[in-house]
């Protein structure tokens, strides 16, 4: 690649990225943008690399090939000093949870605000509580992680996620396991947030009824050709999309009546 | 179980029809029934059509054999085996059982390869395993360096924690055991030492023994069970929920913030619990002595005599060694856990063999140094 590439505008950018475990491909050439502001999912059947391509925006895993920027910048070949700054600004919740079993909620959410704030113990506990709020488990600071349920857990990592006031929130399947209500209320929990916090989120989920309620863009990664099939809208990509392959994921194996030409 | 008047033998037979085959499927296809005799080998073609007239009852002995039999013949390109013929039932289930197609690859990963390529792949999983240990051993110094220089974060909460873990909950197990390898030693030596008459010499034994050698090994092997386990598995399960990622993508370093803190402490801990042993281990004897006849006061006085500060300090110089060989296997193995709970037992397990046989390999290594330098 010797020629200068434009620099990218949007808040996150692939480009060309590909994806391996080894030799093995997972994902190959991804092309697209998550704009700011979006609530932007990234969907696909079960193991076709959904929470890999999550690992790699994240800088757990490096690319084989292409690059990841952000707000123009490149991310992928950034050094650990310059990358630690990208990381601040993210703020991730692992499918499980991932809470720290030894810490309580309240701990777990203010171990990065005691890390990287000068904030006083005051202070601190006095935003972890409003945290806990936001996600609705107010009184539940001195709870550990195993005493509480599955959704409690994963709300519990949205606060986490949200200690530092991220720029943009990575969401690793957070209706998974929960049932419809309660994945209700995860879906609106997202997008109150999003709009009163003006953050860009990115969720990997394949549970439609989520996709629908709150994806403004979205991109499907197709098992089958081993790369990107879609990106735009799910609403609009259900009935209109190219792909037939999109059109099936998104009508639970039922056609379309509409097919685009 | 419902009792049948009689279950005829399952059969099943090949007929030529011009170019087609026909599969005649009669009898009782039961896992109680009686098992299935093939008559005739099965035709290198998929049946064309079924007769099914004479089929009795069956369960899923008989679709898991058209199963495996329309598996062994060779694909055809494009071609859908034909289920003609079945009843309404059994071609449901077969369309469903066929409706994926096997994958190739998949049954690939079982391990038919050669011994020649068995044994360069143990060749390579040594080497990683080396390269491994030599990278986990070079972070811990950077880690190291990170902390002299006041830039490794990790929670002080940590480190007073596992302080206590490894430190004062270790005293009663290393209490009794260095106690016991105490008396033990004291025994042994006046058996043999009574026949010369030279039974005083026990408390020569018993202290040169425990301070050079027993009393540090000993706490090393109780620490690497007691310790370096539940790093394995402390650690091993994080990494297991992930709970070491999202220490990654909060920007901070799980190797400061886990593997540090553990090693310090046990540096710290190693040191104090083996003069301990070593204290507890003469105490052993002197028990022994004064059953044997060996006034405490003397015994205490031989023992000043023949340990002198060189003699002593030997086995706490080795203790810092121990102490990190156990911190980094024990931390090792569970960064390197899998993301399972099975694996993180293997860890567990791992980390207690590599680090008694770092242990053991070390105090040899110390053994050959100091004889070498007649220490």
């Amino acid at each position: 690649m010797s020629a200068p590439m434009p620099e990218p505008k949007a808040k996150i950018s692939i480009r060309d990225l590909t994806m391996a475990y080894g030799s093995y491909v997972v994902m190959s050439d991804l092309n697209f943008d998550i704009q700011s502001r979006d609530i932007f999912v990234i969907m696909g059947g079960s193991g076709c690399g959904k929470s890999t391509l999550l690992r790699h925006l994240i800088g757990l895993r490096e690319p084989a090939k292409g690059t990841v920027f952000y707000d123009g910048e490149n991310f992928t070949t950034a050094e650990p000093d310059e990358r630690e700054k990208f990381i601040r600004r993210f703020g991730v919740m692992y499918q499980s949870g991932a809470l720290w079993s030894s810490l309580t909620l309240a701990e777990n959410i203010a171990l990065p605000l005691e890390e990287f704030t000068s904030m006083t113990p005051k202070a601190v506990r006095e935003l972890v509580s409003y945290k806990l709020a936001l996600v609705g488990l107010s009184g539940y600071e001195d709870y550990y992680p195993s005493q509480v349920s599955g959704g409690m857990n994963k709300r519990a990592g949205i606060a986490r996620a949200m200690a530092l006031d991220p720029d943009i929130l990575f969401l690793d399947e957070p209706g998974a396991g929960l049932d419809p209500l309660s994945s209700r209320r995860l879906d609106d929990l997202i997008l109150r947030l999003r709009d009163s916090l003006g953050s860009t989120v990115v969720i990997v989920t394949h549970e439609l009824a989520s996709i629908f309620a709150i994806a403004n863009n979205s991109v499907f990664l197709d098992t089958e050709t081993r790369t990107l099939g879609a990106v735009g809208n799910p609403s609009e990509l259900k009935d209109h999309s190219d792909n037939p392959n999109v059109r099936r994921f998104l009508n639970r194996g039922k056609e379309s009546a509409v097919t685009s030409p | 179980m419902i009792q049948r008047e009689a279950l005829s033998p399952p059969k099943v037979s090949w007929a030529q029809d011009g170019q087609a085959v026909v599969m005649t499927l009669t009898g009782d296809w039961l896992r109680e029934g009686p098992a299935l005799a093939l008559e005739a080998e099965p035709p290198q073609h998929w049946p064309e059509r079924y007769e099914t007239g004479e089929l009795g009852e069956f369960d899923s002995t008989l679709p898991a054999f058209l199963l495996a039999h329309l598996r062994s013949v060779e694909a055809v390109k494009d071609k859908e085996p034909s289920l003609l013929g079945l009843p309404d039932n059994l071609r449901g289930l077969m369309e469903l059982a066929l409706a994926v197609p096997e994958r190739s690859d998949a049954k690939g990963q079982s391990d038919d390869d050669s011994d020649i390529k068995e044994l360069g792949k143990m060749t390579l999983r040594a080497w990683a395993g080396i390269r491994a240990t030599v990278e986990f051993v070079g972070e811990s110094v950077l880690s190291f360096g990170r902390f002299f220089a006041g830039k490794a974060r990790f929670r002080n909460s940590d480190f007073w924690l596992t302080l206590q873990e490894c430190g004062i909950e270790a005293l009663p197990i290393v209490s009794l055991i260095s106690f016991l390898i105490g008396l033990i030693l004291a025994f042994v030596g006046n058996v043999q030492l009574t026949n010369f008459g030279a039974n005083i010499f026990v408390a020569d034994l018993v202290g040169i023994a425990m301070v050079r050698e027993m009393g540090v090994v000993m706490t090393g092997i109780i620490m690497s069970g007691r310790t370096g386990a539940s790093f394995a598995a402390h650690i091993g399960s994080m990494k297991a929920n992930e709970e070491i990622d999202a220490l990654k993508t909060f920007g901070l370093n799980p190797f400061d913030f886990l593997v540090l803190p553990r090693l310090l402490a046990l540096l710290l801990m190693m040191p104090i619990l083996t003069i301990y042993a070593n204290i507890v281990g003469i105490l052993g004897g002197m028990l022994v002595g004064f059953f044997v006849g060996i006034p405490p006061v003397l015994y205490w006085n031989e023992t000043l005599l023949s340990v002198d500060l060189t003699t002593a300090s030997l086995g706490v110089f080795k203790s810092f060694f121990f102490a990190v060989a156990i911190a980094i296997s024990g931390c090792m193995q569970g960064m390197r856990a899998g993301n399972s709970s099975a694996a993180v037992g293997q860890a567990t397990t791992r980390a207690v063999v590599t680090s008694i046989t770092a242990i053991i390999v070390l105090d040899s290594a110390f053994a050959a140094i100091f004889t070498i330098l007649d220490i």
